[in-house]
């Protein structure tokens, strides 16, 4: 097995941990940090996949991976300021069960 | 919150929870099979598209693959990006102003080492954005790197002064969008397509968006860190 099907393999299993962890946890932190967690698991399998090209490694999934590293970022900065908001406003990081009156 | 000492009974809802838990691991593991499998299909030699990139390697005006993609063949992505920056910073700004921390002040440690390492890490910021024509590096390495330096000194309780919270703030956010579009908009009139740099002055416009995209990236993930607007009147 070649180092970089390891490294896809490794991403997979991100993936897969990241997503349990955003359908166990109920805080939102836990869920954000979840999501981060599956993203770096794409991020892996992409770079990984990358490599399978003779010589340098394919350069357009790089780019694509740097364009989504900072999209990640954007939208997990924006995630937790909304984080912050719903905890002040309902005193809990959690979402409701029930719809609030 | 207060936590008891007592062990909690183990209730009937907790054990519940432990046997959706358990269920769940059951599709879990079938979708890691599943998509380690789909890994492990795919032809372990692929061409992708480095040929390509290869071949016009020499109009792109920059030597490393990676930004010539960026920057160049897929110039149109990397604009984008820069509006998607520009519009988490603004759904974070209209959640409301920049929650007041009330923090001691930082230690004798901290506040040597920020001002030691913040003019390191603009030079570092600096040398990747003209490295990143040739070598690993570019506009959204340099701006990482420029975030890191603005997060260290709000960190160490350094804030804008008021003077430059308004309209040079916002300026340097939209510096790399403006560039790019101009950019843009430009080749559009002079008869090109969009984006569609002469190979002549290729280098020299990507080195130009690259860097107001470096002083945008920094300015913007800074902002973030902070967490809200900026304070009208706020001092550093």
């Amino acid at each position: 097995m070649s180092p970089a099907l390891l490294y896809a393999l490794v991403g997979v299993g991100l993936f897969t941990l990241g997503l349990y962890a955003l359908i166990v946890h109920a805080h939102l932190l836990r869920k954000i940090l979840a999501i981060n967690v599956m993203a770096s698991g794409v991020f892996l399998v992409l770079v990984a996949l990358a490599a399978r090209t003779q010589g340098t490694p394919d350069p357009v999934a790089h780019a694509m991976v740097i364009t989504g590293i900072v999209v990640a970022v954007s939208a997990t900065a924006l995630a937790l300021a909304l984080m912050l908001r719903v905890r002040a406003a309902t005193g809990r990081a959690e979402l409701a069960e029930e719809p609030l009156e | 919150m207060k936590k008891s000492n007592k062990p909690k009974p183990i209730t009937e809802n907790d054990s519940r929870q432990t046997q959706w838990r358990l269920l769940l691991v059951v599709p879990l593991s079938a979708l890691a099979v599943g998509l380690g499998y789909a890994v492990l299909s795919l032809p372990s030699q692929a061409p992708g598209l480095s040929k390509h990139v290869a071949a016009k390697l020499e109009t792109s005006g920059v030597s490393n693959p990676v930004t010539a993609v960026l920057l160049n063949f897929r110039g149109y992505d990397t604009l984008l990006e820069l509006g998607v920056l520009l519009l988490a910073l603004l759904g974070v700004w209209s959640l409301g102003a920049a929650p007041k921390r009330h923090e001691p002040p930082p230690g004798l440690v901290l506040e040597l080492l920020s001002r030691l390492l913040v003019p390191l890490l603009i030079l570092v910021a600096g040398y990747l954005l003209w490295a990143g024509a040739g070598a690993p590096g570019g506009a959204f390495q340099a701006g990482s790197v420029l975030a890191t330096a603005g997060v260290l000194l709000l960190l160490a309780g350094w804030r804008l002064d008021s003077r430059f919270s308004g309209l040079p703030l916002r300026l340097a956010l939209v510096a790399g969008l403006g560039v790019f579009l101009l950019v843009a908009v430009v080749l559009i009139l002079l008869g090109g397509r969009l984006l569609e740099y002469p190979p002549s002055f290729a280098g020299a416009l990507i080195l130009l968006i690259e860097a107001a995209a470096t002083l945008s990236i920094g300015t913007a993930l800074a902002a973030l860190f902070l967490g809200g607007r900026p304070e009208k009147g706020a001092h550093r």
